[in-house]
């Protein structure tokens, strides 16, 4: 049964490591669905964020090939119950439409969004949530007309009490003394 | 005390560090600084120049895989390093310790198209361990260092270091420090000696238990404690193709060859065992025939370094993770000493019906023609199982892996993954180099020689004396043998018009000869091994020869068949 599960991976920052992670998904034709990447609370450590919708077997060999490679620290998956998660929308209005009438004001403060720029042309919303939420708020907005729409990809921290990558860190720490 | 010198220089400085006594490899532009710097090192590295690139890097893995050391190949940029591609694949899917240096265009230059520029490490990014792109000189030693130790430590295979060309030529102070750790590395798994013991009690329970080994026993220099280990537990052991000379052949507990082309008792006993330990191996398509049947009523111990290899094909119930070098001995501890003298009949019972079907006819053919088996029965008397066993790829491949007798440690040299042909002859040559005192034979087809035949000059230039055993059916014999299987007999372009190979060979300036009837079989055979130098034997073999027994693709390994429905 295929679902959704979040991959992270945490890496040392080299060029072409992406690409290296990125390769074991071409090959076993797996689709990524979203990707972050950006540098983690730990100094040089960089932290790959993947979602896919697959099969458990096949998310769990997948895993095993990033956490192979050489400069990957650690990968680890998750399923959505598993962790808290987001991703970033942002919405691209023309200041007309906000102004025509109070829909556009109604259907943000509605969908718990926020306005974060507006100038005599265009006016431009965030919203913070699930795919799910920020495709709702797309939709809404879509009727009164959008000129421009991006969506991120998935960040997440987990669920669980301990924190997986600060204890293999510490393992390792041991191991190198 | 350190010193300025030149990135190639330091390069040279890195690789004597790192113990490097050969270099194969073909130079060109972009790698031009290193190989005048290799002048000044000529008394503590020798580079052999190859005749093409895939020459040196099959070079370097015949030499690491008979020397347990890691091989050095070098090319330049561009078609230079494209050529090392295969050979890099080959050596990623057999686990070989390589580490392959090519040059590159400039800095400034790199993304521009430039001449002879390749995205090097782009393309060799799915097929290595490691690679990387050096732009500056001051990072050669470290890019080394981080190389070999990437290379040879926990499951080894290819690394790929790309040097521009102004890396090479610019000055830095050189200082050397050996990798010792790379935090984002873990080559050795902690060991969890609860599995272990989870392993051994298994063991001890077990009324069928069947061992199948593979090269994660020779890559951990683990020989002797394998084999202290299945004399203590007295279990039938079966090999792939990698792990043959992990056990002398002749041993009373290894019972050959499993997959494909392997015996039958051990095919047939996969499906038979009530305990498989799986120990340095990857459960290869070839080995395991169809999933869904294959060793579904046993269960699975599997002892392995690489934590992606455990439930990759089949489903575990103990995985014994860590280098089978330091697992071994204590599983051995835990276990009782055991004889399993009826189990070990029923093998030998299938063992016999296989001697009668095909082996007998293999070795003492009525054929009019030579067939294969039986010179390899022929050489089998002289070496004694002394020699180190080159293969090409194909029929005699798998000829030479079920009998070929081997007493020594790390004397059977092929291309099991990826089943390169061209493969033979170069590795061969890699592998006298490596193991100079050694009789170093190659089994080739007339398919596969041809496709790395210039190597020959190699062999030439530096006297390495390999003998070269040319089985010669004027076909591509393993293609060949399944359109008579599987393809109604349509030879669709498996007929070679080959060349005069005697002529070719003493072109090279290497000693040959024909041998067209079985009577001169022998003497020939003599000739080669006292001949000093390379020598190549050509036997014309019988045309439509036959590997069996088979396992066809799809098909399950109790389905092996012993010779083809009539």
């Amino acid at each position: 049964m295929k679902e959704t599960f979040t991959i992270t991976a945490f890496s040392e920052n080299h060029i072409g490591l992406l690409n290296r992670i990125t390769i074991i998904f071409t090959r076993r034709r797996v689709n990524i669905d979203t990707l972050t990447v950006s540098p983690s609370a730990i100094k040089g450590v960089h932290k790959f964020t993947i979602t896919v919708f697959e099969t458990h077997e096949m998310v769990e060999k997948v895993v095993k090939q990033i956490d192979k490679v050489v400069d990957v620290i650690k990968a680890f998956y998750h399923t959505d119950d598993e962790i808290i998660f987001q991703e970033l929308a942002l919405y691209k209005v023309s200041t007309d439409i906000l102004l025509n009438s109070n829909q556009v004001e109604n259907i943000v403060r509605k969908s718990s969004g926020r306005i974060v720029e507006v100038t005599p042309t265009y006016t431009v919303i965030e919203k913070m949530g699930t795919a799910e939420e920020t495709q709702e708020l797309f939709e809404e907005l879509n009727k009164l007309g959008i000129l421009q729409f991006t969506r991120s990809g998935r960040i997440a921290v987990t669920r669980l009490s301990e924190e997986l990558l600060h204890n293999f860190l510490k393992e390792r720490n041991l191991l190198w003394k | 005390m350190s010193k300025k010198v030149s990135g190639s220089h330091a390069l040279m400085l890195s690789l004597i560090e790192e113990g490097v006594d050969y270099i194969f490899g073909y130079p060109g532009g972009a790698i031009m600084p290193v190989y005048d710097s290799m002048m000044d090192y000529q008394d503590k590295i020798k580079h052999i120049l190859t005749r093409h690139e895939q020459g040196a890097v099959h070079a370097a893995q015949g030499y690491a895989r008979v020397s347990g050391k890691v091989g050095v190949c070098m090319a330049t940029s561009g078609p230079g390093a494209t050529n090392l591609i295969t050979g890099i694949v080959d050596a990623m899917i057999d686990s070989t310790p390589v580490v392959c240096i090519t040059g590159q265009v400039v800095s400034p230059l790199l993304g521009t198209d430039a001449f002879q520029e390749t995205d090097v490490v782009g393309i060799s990014m799915p097929v290595t361990k490691w690679n990387y792109l050096v732009t500056k000189a001051e990072e050669i030693p470290w890019a080394i260092a981080q190389a070999f130790y990437i290379a040879r430590t926990g499951r080894p295979g290819p690394v790929l270091i790309d040097i521009t060309k102004d890396a090479q030529f610019n000055e830095f102070e050189f200082k050397y420090k050996k990798c010792e750790s790379i935090r984002s590395y873990e080559p050795r798994p902690k060991i969890n000696k609860d599995k272990i013991k989870e392993a051994a009690a298994l063991i001890n329970q077990a009324k069928k238990p069947y061992i199948l080994f593979g090269q994660g026993i020779i890559l951990g220099g683990a020989e002797d404690e394998f084999r202290t280990f299945i004399e203590k537990s007295g279990i039938p052991a079966a090999w792939t193709i990698l792990g043959v000379s992990a056990l002398e052949t002749g041993h009373p507990l290894n019972m050959g060859m499993l997959g494909m082309h392997g015996n039958y008792a051990t095919n047939i006993m996969n499906n038979k065992c009530d305990l498989m330990i799986a120990i340095g191996m990857r459960f290869d398509d070839r080995v395991t025939g169809n999933l869904n049947s294959f060793a579904k009523q046993a269960k699975i111990i599997h002892l392995e370094i690489d934590p992606a290899e455990i439930d990759k094909n089949v489903k575990t119930d103990v995985a014994v993770l860590g280098d089978v070098k330091e697992t071994l001995p204590i599983l051995t501890e835990f276990i009782e000493k055991r004889e399993h003298s009826e189990w070990i009949g029923e093998f030998k019972a299938l063992s016999k019906i296989e001697y009668e079907k095909v082996i007998k006819t293999d070795f003492y053919p009525e054929t009019e023609g030579i067939r294969m088996g039986e010179v390899i029965r022929r050489i089998n008397e002289r070496t004694k199982g002394n020699a180190i066993i080159v293969t090409d790829v194909g029929q005699h491949q798998m000829f030479a892996s079920r009998y070929a007798k081997l007493n020594t440690k790390r004397s059977f040299v092929t291309s099991g993954g990826l089943g390169t042909m061209g493969f033979g002859l170069p590795a061969a040559h890699g592998a006298k180099i490596g193991a100079p005192d050694k009789d170093v034979i190659l089994f080739v087809g007339d398919g596969g020689f041809q496709m790395t035949i210039q190597e020959l000059g190699t062999i030439n230039q530096t006297q390495a004396a390999v003998k070269v055993v040319l089985l010669n059916n004027k076909y591509l014999g393993m293609v060949r043998q399944w359109q008579q299987l599987f393809f109604d007999r349509r030879y669709a372009e498996t007929f070679l018009m080959n060349p005069d190979f005697i002529t070719i060979a003493k072109g090279f300036g290497i000693e040959a000869k024909k041998v067209l009837e079985r009577p001169e079989l022998d003497s020939a055979i003599d000739e080669m091994l006292n001949h000093k130098g390379a020598y190549v034997l050509e036997v014309s073999i019988e045309k439509e020869d036959n590997v069996f027994p088979m396992v066809p693709t799809g098909a399950s390994v109790s389905d092996v068949i012993l010779e083809p429905q009539k």
